[in-house]
């Protein structure tokens, strides 16, 4: 078997009485799509943050393409090719959509600290961008200010900015969120093909997307992860149905 | 045409032309308001970059304005004095040389732009903007209470110091200078906004998650405006000290930085030509409302309370409408 | 620096800078000097914190800078002197003050400041400093660029010899007891009556309550008066041991705010703290710096860089904090 472009190994963070995660171990292996779920609470977001590097874990450790990359931050990992959307949307609402694509194609070439020549004016940053935003479908708002998308079409950004760093894993917070039937349909055939390029690590609640796409599934609850597995191993694991369903069985 | 790009054409037009007609018309006090208009809003065009880009409200900028002033003086002072500044382990002396000085204000401003900011930028808010305050009483009290150079009572140059092949004593020459930097300034800051730097550092203002999953450093973005915006507020700080030939530890109080927000925010923050257009109408309302009234800053306040309140846009936003400013 | 009571080498107090006697005795003088300067600087950041529990009192509630603060310390201070002049009564003057204040703050807060609570710190600050502009120009407008003077009442003017042969003017320890006493009765409204409980609910959760039905903007509007009214109390307090003039507010709004800003903004406990580390550090500085720059310069540098030292002591105190913890001593995380 091939070494896990990302993994968690025991990873533990306490707030105060309350352990947020307790000892999760997962690993997100190439070309898969890796769905992390759990019902409210279960500690995905404080998982997630710990992975992207903004939160320090208590214990355990973060491995990304093989590198301890715990002690490192938001930058360097993101550096390293982990690119991240949001549950909320962390866009710059006042630049236009292209801004906000030439935003993530500035960070992946590294090009932050040029002063002089205007950015529309570098054809590399503007290739990566609008490619991206085309990827995603929103080539036609390139113009628009992105406090006025939908609260779809954000969603749809926030994957083309990651886009725009040509990752090599994504980790993806409710990217369904708030998408509407058919928005939802065509983010899950975008993503299904996407998983080649990079795999995906995906925190989900619409559990139809989830289903239809994850190759693996991780439960969280309480912080701790009770299972893992594929779709199939999950539907049918006891620990899974009685955390989601209350069941007995 | 854009609105706002004819109203930044007509503002850079009237702030040359009339120090021009004032001086067919040899009404030098015109050309020195002029002139004091020029050089207020360079201040401002500095702390445009950090506060309407970067965002940062900085309520310390008159301290790179303020250095800015005393490097000219001290310069100069000893240049008059023929009285060298170091002697050991290397002689420096004074100079009376204007390209010099600005080089010696602006690399000074910059590097204590750098400190101050690597420290102050640690934290955010309203840590922020009194942190950068205390810095700025820092250096107040101490050139109130340092000796060498004045102490409270300032230093004064006799004669304003030159520049090759141009005789700054002529008010219109000194002007022009003044206008040429400003202009220079303008042209930087133009660019600098529509740069990758200009685009991540507007971001980090709005979202600084966003920048850092880019993976930006959104600190280093900030100190880097924060420099090159005290840098040039300390240019402006040693043409101000050459306009009056004279510097006092005002220069560094913080109403000074208060001052240089007020030129910024009613012109219209973040608008490129906003601290031109805020230090006119400021310079304007000094002059003709001063002499109506000596309280006139009971006016002043109203009208920047009235901005604050109803008209956020500042002067440039009300005639120009809200188009997005940096495109 | 209006507000700064640091006696550098003076000769008119005893024990200043008399010619050097015999070991001990120098020594001794030394130590009551020491303990008379202490006092001022805990009188000095008594005053300190009345003015800054108001401000952190009004940041840690409704999330607002006031930088016209200092304005409500000059209105209590004029106030007092126009109503000591006219009636003569120095107890009337301290009520004219709290009157005065706390009326200038409901106004404004009505007028502006609620406008503010929903804008970012830029549009706080720039708002508050117009309203300084204004407050000062018409102050001077009204009152002229002269100073008053506000008499301190003439059972109070004298020395008090405290254990340890120290003289102290019993004013001066008069402000401490009402400042303390203020401090006290502050930490019982906050943790022992109902309106000390929607204040820190407040603090924590605005929505909540207003949801609980609270009127909140008539809560906002009384906190701020209460804020005002302690900041004309310090203006009048002070304004009988120095001048009262137009811009007297400043000095002490910067350092209050220094002093919320170490303590941790939005903390009462941290404004009294800061406060008293703010009062004591520059009166002490001011009179130790250049004594301990007079062991290896000679004195007359040692006067100049000690005094230029003492005068950016607490600014270096709180950049010196804000490094090493950046929301301060007791501040919540950001």
């Amino acid at each position: 078997m091939t070494e896990p472009v990302l993994e968690t190994r025991n990873l533990t963070k306490r707030f105060g009485a309350l352990t947020a995660s307790d000892g999760v171990s997962l690993d997100l292996r190439a070309g898969e799509i890796h769905a992390l779920i759990g019902p409210n609470g279960a500690g995905k977001s404080t998982l997630i943050a710990q992975i992207a590097g903004s939160l320090a874990p208590d214990e355990g450790s973060v491995l990304f393409n093989g590198e301890d990359v715990t002690r490192l931050d938001t930058v360097a990992r993101a550096r390293r090719g982990l690119g991240r959307t949001f549950q909320i949307s962390a866009l710059a609402m006042e630049h236009t959509v292209l801004q906000n694509a030439l935003l993530g194609a500035v960070g992946a070439t590294g090009r932050a600290f040029r002063f002089f020549r205007p950015v529309l004016k570098d054809t590399a940053l503007l290739a990566r961008a609008t490619e991206a935003l085309a990827r995603v479908g929103l080539q036609d708002l390139a113009a628009r200010q992105t406090a006025e998308l939908s609260h779809g079409q954000r969603r749809q950004l926030e994957v083309a900015v990651a886009l725009t760093l040509k990752p090599r894993a994504f980790l993806m917070d409710e990217p369904m969120a708030g998408l509407g039937a058919g928005g939802s349909k065509r983010l899950t055939t975008f993503l299904g093909e996407l998983r080649r390029e990079a795999p995906i690590l995906l925190v989900e609640h619409d559990m139809d997307a989830v289903f239809a796409l994850a190759d693996r599934i991780s439960v969280l609850v309480y912080g701790r992860l009770i299972a893992t597995g594929t779709v199939d191993e999950i539907r049918a694991d006891r620990e899974v149905r009685r955390a989601y369903l209350g069941e007995d069985a | 045409m854009r609105r706002e790009t004819l109203l930044n054409a007509v503002i850079m037009g009237a702030l040359l032309l009339v120090p021009l007609w004032a001086w067919v018309a040899d009404e030098p006090f015109t050309i020195t308001l002029a002139t004091r208009v020029a050089i207020l809003s360079l201040a401002g065009v500095g702390l445009n970059i950090a506060l309407g880009l970067g965002g940062l409200v900085s309520l310390g900028h008159a301290i790179f304005f303020g250095i800015g002033g005393y490097a000219m003086g001290i310069l100069a002072s000893h240049a008059q004095d023929y009285s060298p500044l170091l002697e050991s382990p290397f002689l420096i002396e004074g100079t009376k040389s204007m390209p010099v000085i600005w080089l010696v204000a602006i690399v000074t401003s910059a590097l204590a732009a750098l400190v101050i900011g690597a420290l102050s930028l640690r934290t955010s808010g309203v840590y922020f903007i009194m942190i950068t305050l205390a810095f700025g009483q820092m250096f107040f009290f101490f050139t109130i209470s340092w000796p060498a150079y004045g102490g409270e009572d300032g230093l004064s140059i006799y004669v304003r110091n030159g520049f090759p092949g141009l005789n700054t004593l002529d008010p219109i020459q000194f002007f022009a200078i003044c206008f040429v930097l400003l202009s220079l300034a303008l042209f930087a800051s133009s660019r600098i906004s529509r740069s990758p730097f200009g685009l991540a550092l507007t971001a980090a203002r709005q979202s600084e998650t966003r920048v850092l999953t880019v993976g930006i450093d959104s600190f280093r973005l900030r100190l880097v405006a924060f420099t090159i915006s005290g840098a040039i507020t300390g240019l402006a700080g040693a043409l101000f000290a050459d306009l009056n030939r004279f510097v006092s530890p005002t220069m560094f109080s913080w109403q000074t930085s208060g001052e240089i927000i007020i030129f910024v925010i009613l012109g219209g923050v973040g608008r490129l030509f906003g601290p031109v257009a805020g230090a006119a109408l400021f310079i304007l309302l000094e002059h003709f409302l001063g002499g109506l009234s000596e309280f006139w800053q009971i006016y002043l306040g109203f009208l920047l309370l009235a901005v604050v309140l109803f008209a956020r846009g500042g002067l440039i936003g009300t005639l120009a409408g809200r188009e997005v400013a940096h495109d | 620096m209006p507000m700064s009571m640091s006696a550098r080498c003076s000769t008119d107090r005893p024990g200043g800078c008399k010619p050097p006697g015999q070991l001990g005795r120098r020594f001794l003088m030394s130590l009551v000097l020491l303990m008379e300067q202490a006092l001022n600087g805990l009188q000095f950041g008594i005053m300190l914190f009345l003015m800054a529990a108001g401000l952190t009192l009004i940041f840690g509630v409704m999330g607002l800078i006031n930088l016209a603060h200092g304005s409500l310390y000059m209105v209590g201070a004029f106030a007092a002197a126009a109503v000591a002049g006219w009636s003569g009564s120095f107890l009337l003057a301290l009520v004219a003050s709290l009157a005065a204040a706390a009326l200038a703050g409901t106004l404004i807060e009505l007028l502006v400041i609620r406008r503010l609570y929903d804008r970012g710190h830029l549009d706080q600050v720039l708002a508050t400093f117009a309203l300084i502009l204004i407050f000062s120009e018409s102050t001077r407008w009204v009152f002229g660029s002269f100073p008053l003077y506000l008499q301190v009442p003439a059972a109070l003017a004298g020395p008090i010899t405290l254990p340890g042969g120290i003289q102290y003017p019993v004013y001066r320890l008069l402000i401490i007891a009402v400042g303390l006493a203020v401090a006290a009765g502050l930490f019982l409204l906050i943790s022992r009556t109902r309106i000390g409980i929607r204040i820190r609910a407040g603090e924590n959760d605005r929505e909540m309550i207003a949801a609980l039905g609270v009127d909140i903007s008539r809560l906002y509007t009384l906190v701020f008066a209460l804020g005002a009214a302690l900041a004309g109390l310090a203006g009048a307090l002070v304004g009988a041991i120095q001048s009262v003039q137009v811009g007297m507010g400043e000095p002490v709004l910067i350092l209050a705010l220094v002093v919320i800003v170490i303590g941790g903004i939005g903390s009462i406990k941290g404004a009294l703290v800061g406060a008293l580390l703010v009062g004591l550090t520059d009166t002490l500085g001011g009179f130790l710096l250049p004594v301990l720059f007079g062991a290896f310069l000679e004195p007359s540098a040692a006067a100049s860089v000690g005094s230029a030292l003492a005068s950016m002591l607490i600014y270096i105190l709180m950049a010196g904090v804000l490094i090493f913890r950046p929301t301060g001593l007791y501040g919540a995380g950001t």
